[in-house]
């Protein structure tokens, strides 16, 4: 099966250092299909058209087709089109919710946060914090890189968060977090809960419903999308009453020089001509994952993902971080005081490409008193001759750092 | 080795593999510095991973010596590689060598991430400030 699924992605079969490419960085951005590629090309070659208007041919079939990977997307996530905001990805995204939620902190209300968050999670919240005199709180973690889930819930009921904002998945360490009961613990304080899904979105295919998030946002490229385009889902109450947050063409229902009157949600979110070949082409990713077998697929990923553990665990000096136990596939590890760019750098002299640093969570790394790890993050498209590639360089390099 | 023998010895290796494990070795023949030099005065901005650098004249108050150090083991032989080009010349020859423009002859820039080139810029444009302040 994934022998299969790998003739997808072109890019798989290319080479660095002139040996085939052993792509490990799917968290930063995964591979694209050739469908995602294609479905952006004919767009520009044959559909080409802005959207919303103009009563031409070309704009009229533009529109139906961005409008309906809106609707392609709330499918997938189980909530409705029109409570889905295309954004410029998941920081853009997330920006966007602190300054609409903005208006509704005063000072002394709370802002809870994970301490494994993405600085995209951490640093709207400081900023928006600081203008309303709100305090930013963080859940506990133990010193492996995981969650406390009872002292997290404890926390919630002592704080009564006016805002909980946490990710569904680590970007530097994989784990995965229990976000329905964090949600279901501070539902009784009225919290609004938003939930980073730039990691989950792929791999464990969120039911928005189910989970009772008020907000999900995402970036297309970490899920076979094209990059340049996310988005978020709020609940439609929620997102609608929150003030616009850039201004300009589209969004707007009349303009005079008197004043103007706004869209309603999502339209007011969406000022100026979208990414819409962004957009064309995440329906195509969309549709992707839609006709592959999920439950096959995220059976492989953990296979893999325990296979590499096992190898990497198995070599004397490594030390892995993180949940081993509930992840998404990524390993985060280091070897002894060996610098993470040390031997990223020798790793891809092997064609073996890897992230290594502080993964854009800098307050997670200072937890674990690391400057950072060297990050293999895995995709249902990489092999397990990939796995093996990777520790014969990993242990050849070993040994040159040993020299 | 000088710098011409380090640029002989890694013209004649094939591959980055090999060239690499050249760079790391020259790195560890360089002595570390003491922690009591690791000092904020010492950083060079620019760089992606710590590096400290100490530039002064010898006893005779004539020559360049610089001592320098890094977390990163292919840094700490990069920084090798530019303390050879410098160490033991006259304040005046310091000014006529770019190390940079050595660093794209051999390959390296071109090899190297586009913020570890701009590291080793910041290093070289470190070294001629301080040559400059002598002078």
């Amino acid at each position: 099966m994934i022998e299969q699924l790998r003739k997808d992605f072109p890019l798989l079969h290319t080479h660095i250092e002139e040996q085939p490419i052993c792509y490990f960085d799917s968290a930063a951005t995964t591979q694209k299909p050739q469908s995602v590629i294609d479905a952006v090309n004919k767009f520009y070659q044959q559909e080409n058209a802005n959207v919303h208007r103009g009563a031409h041919t070309l704009s009229a079939a533009a529109t139906t087709q961005y409008e309906a990977v809106r609707t392609k997307l709330a499918d997938f996530l189980n909530v409705t089109s029109k409570e889905i905001v295309w954004t410029k990805g998941a920081t853009d995204s997330l920006n966007l919710i602190a300054a609409g939620l903005s208006e509704k902190l005063s000072h002394d209300d709370v802002i809870l946060i994970s301490p494994l968050e993405h600085h995209a999670n951490i640093v709207p919240w400081q900023q928006i914090a600081q203008k309303t005199g709100a305090k930013l709180e963080v859940l506990p973690a133990d010193q492996q890189g995981v969650l406390d889930l009872e002292a997290a819930k404890q926390l919630i009921n002592t704080l009564k968060p006016k805002i909980l904002s946490v990710c569904h998945a680590s970007n530097a360490l994989g784990n995965i977090h229990d976000v329905a009961a964090l949600i279901t613990t501070a539902k009784p304080y009225n919290t609004i809960t938003i939930v980073d899904g730039a990691q989950s979105l792929l791999h464990l295919r969120p039911d928005l419903s189910a989970m009772g998030c008020d907000f999900f946002v995402f970036s297309a490229h970490k899920a076979l999308g094209p990059t340049g385009l996310g988005g978020l889902f709020g609940r439609y109450e929620l997102l609608n009453d929150m003030p616009v947050y850039q201004t300009g063409g589209e969004m707007i229902e009349r303009v005079s020089f008197s004043g103007t009157t706004f869209r309603d949600a999502p339209g007011k979110f969406e000022p100026g001509t979208p990414n819409i070949s962004g957009v064309i082409g995440f329906g195509a990713a969309l549709d992707y994952l839609n006709s592959v077998d999920a439950a096959a697929l995220s059976k492989y990923e953990q296979g893999l993902y325990h296979y590499l553990l096992s190898a990497l665990k198995a070599i004397d000096g490594i030390k892995v971080w993180g949940d081993t136990e509930h992840n998404i596939g990524v390993v985060s590890f280091t070897y002894k005081d060996e610098h993470h760019f040390d031997i990223a750098t020798f790793l891809n002299t092997y064609g073996v490409a890897v992230r290594s640093g502080h993964h854009c969570t800098q307050p997670l790394m200072e937890h674990l008193s690391l400057s950072g790890t060297v990050r293999v993050s895995l995709a249902f498209y990489n092999s397990y001759n990939d796995v093996d590639t990777f520790i014969d360089a990993l242990k050849d390099t070993i040994d040159m750092l040993e020299e | 080795m000088d710098i011409t023998q380090i640029q002989n010895r890694l013209n004649s290796l094939n591959g980055w593999q090999a060239k690499y494990r050249e760079i790391m070795l020259l790195g560890k023949k360089l002595p570390a510095l003491p922690e009591a030099l690791k000092i904020e005065d010492a950083l060079v901005r620019g760089c992606e991973s710590n590096v400290w650098l100490h530039l002064d004249l010898d006893e005779s108050q004539e020559r360049l010596v610089i001592i320098a150090d890094s977390d990163t083991r292919i840094v700490k032989g990069l920084l090798a590689i530019i303390l050879a080009c410098y160490n033991n010349l006259l304040p005046q020859e310091a000014k006529q060598v770019d190390a940079y423009a050595l660093f794209e002859e051999m390959g390296l820039i071109q090899h190297l991430s586009p913020s570890r080139g701009n590291g080793v810029k910041a290093i070289v444009e470190r070294i001629q400030n301080q040559i400059d302040a002598f002078q």
